[in-house]
């Protein structure tokens, strides 16, 4: 019997690369369990894991130990039923944004007539918004437009699972603003579990139902875990008006703070959620 | 706008014609005076003109029109170039991607790399000595494959070698087969560096094919000079050696310009589909036109 409460269980995980002084522990102990269909945040300091995490479930990192379980199955390898977004969408340059996404779909569909595999491609740049731009080249789209196909792409998979790292963190903040809400269009159509690293705490309080906070390395694991009560589907203003808005930023934004000791100077965490805290703020 | 095309003018065509003409002058002095032996320009195009005002004129194995001695050249190249890529690509492609393979294979890919035509051309004539009539070409295009594989063998590798770790992951997520990891990814990743490879194959080549007729005496540009140097013709000698050069020059700027569009190239596909569309979508436009 699946329990819709453990789509994906993450037990356990630990991961040390061999150093010199001897295996260095980034990740130890990471437990995370994620309901079918929800979506949620990983937010962390600058290094402490969040990327290693995510790419040992994506298949493209081994773990020392642990195991993850997907959908009743034990992840084992790279594979298309997670579909992937990078920080830089790393699009194949000589191929045009519908080959992109049509070389994943020829992938997950092989059976399947070749006008349908065309439509479902086409579908998802058309709820990207790049109904027009379907056959440009990676180069001749700007940074935005290629993160667009990067998400068409690991939607058009129709995967068990979304992983996402740090996904717009390459934006300026007015087109990362922008990506927000057509991930969160594309997402609501069909609602898959979601994984999604950030350093961002207002990105993660407007996208998750919840947001996993990691402590900061070595060894790192989840510190706490906030429940985003907002309801969907969101409106950014609503949101920002929420009573609780406030009190839930300054809890992820404490949690982070606390994480910090550590470290001489807080400086480097602090800018960008200045950046955006500015950008967003209520006129 | 104006400036730039007197620029261009000055550029690619007075200064090229003021330091040739001066070379020429120089030369002229020299055979005048401290090289008696030198012909002198004059005394070239004269001995030349013939072979060079008629270029395609047949009179005798060893004594053609300049134009028809290159092609046989260029003959022979193009099958060795073939061979030295269909050799050295897929060498390349092993030798980049596989760590086992460069440690056994690369020190004697060192060792064979620097070795000499003139070394190769014997050895081939012994292991084609079965093909009679065919012994000397078959030794000739061996020749020029073991010579000129190496600049495409090694910038294959290098290509492959540093395909960004981003393609690969996209390999590896959609789970694509062999076939197509290396022709959707491999390969349009590590083009440019082929195509820097087979422009230095293709001068090798060219390199090779002269060394060869000179040593075989097959017809050709470098067998003409070999057979006028031994029949006494100087001027046909410095005939030969421009011929040679202008020849290396233009196969050379050929190369370049397929590979500094080696991205169109690959993008011609998508450019046709865009293309198709564009048309398709006008179409549609004028039969709703027609239908309305
Ligand atoms: N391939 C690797 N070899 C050695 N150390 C690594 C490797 N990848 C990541 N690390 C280390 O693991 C830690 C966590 O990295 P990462 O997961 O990228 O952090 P984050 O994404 O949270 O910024 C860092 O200290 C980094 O130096
Ligand atoms: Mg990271």
């Amino acid at each position: 019997m699946r329990n819709p409460k453990k789509y994906c269980e993450i037990w356990k995980l630990q991961k040390s690369f061999p150093s010199p002084k001897g295996p260095a522990i980034v990740v130890k102990d990471f437990d995370l369990f994620l309901r079918d269909g929800e979506f949620v945040s990983l937010i962390g300091h600058s290094g402490c894991g969040k990327s290693t995490v995510l790419s040992i479930l994506a298949g493209l990192t081994t773990k020392t130990a642990g195991s993850i379980i997907l959908a009743d199955k034990e992840v084992r390898g790279a594979g298309p039923d997670r579909g992937v977004v990078f920080q830089a969408p790393c699009l194949l340059p000589w191929m045009s944004a519908f080959d992109n996404v049509m070389i994943g779909v020829d992938q997950v569909f092989p059976s399947a007539p070749r006008a349908q595999r065309r439509q479902i491609a086409e579908h998802y740049l058309e709820l990207v918004g790049l109904a027009d731009s379907v056959h440009k080249m990676p180069a001749e789209l700007s940074q935005g437009m290629r993160q667009r196909v990067g998400i068409a792409r690991a939607f058009a998979l129709s995967p068990k699972m979304l992983l996402l790292d740090e996904p717009f963190g390459m934006l300026d903040s007015l087109t990362r603003l922008e990506l927000q809400q057509v991930l969160l269009e594309v997402w609501r159509e069909r609602k898959i579990t979601a994984l999604m690293v950030t350093h961002d705490v207002d990105e993660a309080l407007f996208l998750s139902d919840r947001i996993a906070m990691m402590t900061s390395g070595p060894g790192a694991n989840v510190g706490d875990i906030l429940e985003v009560p907002f309801a969907r589907p969101r409106d950014r203003k609503a949101v920002l008006e929420h009573p609780d808005y406030y009190r839930l930023r300054e809890h992820l934004i404490g949690f982070l703070e606390g994480q910090d000791h550590r470290k001489p100077k807080p400086v480097a965490a602090e800018e960008p959620l200045a950046i955006s805290a500015a950008v967003l703020s209520p006129a | 706008m104006k400036y730039d095309v007197k620029k261009m003018m000055m550029n690619g065509l007075v200064f090229p014609a003021v330091g040739i003409g001066a070379v020429i002058g120089i030369w002229a002095i020299l055979s005048q005076s401290a090289a008696p032996d030198l012909p002198s320009p004059l005394r070239i195009w004269q001995e030349s003109k013939l072979y060079v005002l008629e270029p395609f004129t047949y009179r005798g194995e060893l004594d053609q029109g300049i134009g028809l001695f290159t092609w046989l050249s260029l003959k022979m190249v193009l099958k060795g170039y073939a061979l030295a890529l269909l050799i050295g690509t897929p060498t390349g492609f092993i030798l980049g991607s596989s760590k086992l393979f460069t440690k056994m294979f690369d020190p004697i890919f060192q060792i064979l790399r620097p070795v000499s035509p003139l070394a190769w051309y014997p050895l081939g004539l012994v292991l084609f000595s079965q093909a009679r009539n065919n012994t000397s070409e078959l030794a000739a295009l061996f020749t020029i494959a073991m010579c000129a594989m190496w600049p495409t063998v090694i910038n294959t590798a290098v290509g492959v070698r540093a395909i960004p770790q981003d393609y690969l992951n996209v390999a590896r997520v959609l789970k694509l087969s062999p076939t197509k990891r290396l022709f959707k990814i491999l390969v349009p990743a590590a083009l440019p560096y082929m195509f820097t490879g087979y422009r230095l194959s293709l001068g090798l080549s060219w390199l090779v094919i002269v060394a060869i007729e000179m040593l075989s005496g097959r017809p050709g540009v470098g067998g003409f000079l070999w057979q006028e140097y031994s029949s006494l013709i100087y001027p046909h000698i410095i005939l030969c050696i421009i011929t040679i050069g202008v020849v290396g020059f233009v196969l050379d700027r050929l190369m370049s310009v397929v590979e500094a569009n080696v991205n169109h190239i690959l993008n011609l596909p998508a450019l046709i589909q865009r293309g198709l569309a564009a048309i398709f979508a006008r179409r549609q436009l004028e039969v709703s036109h027609a239908v309305s």
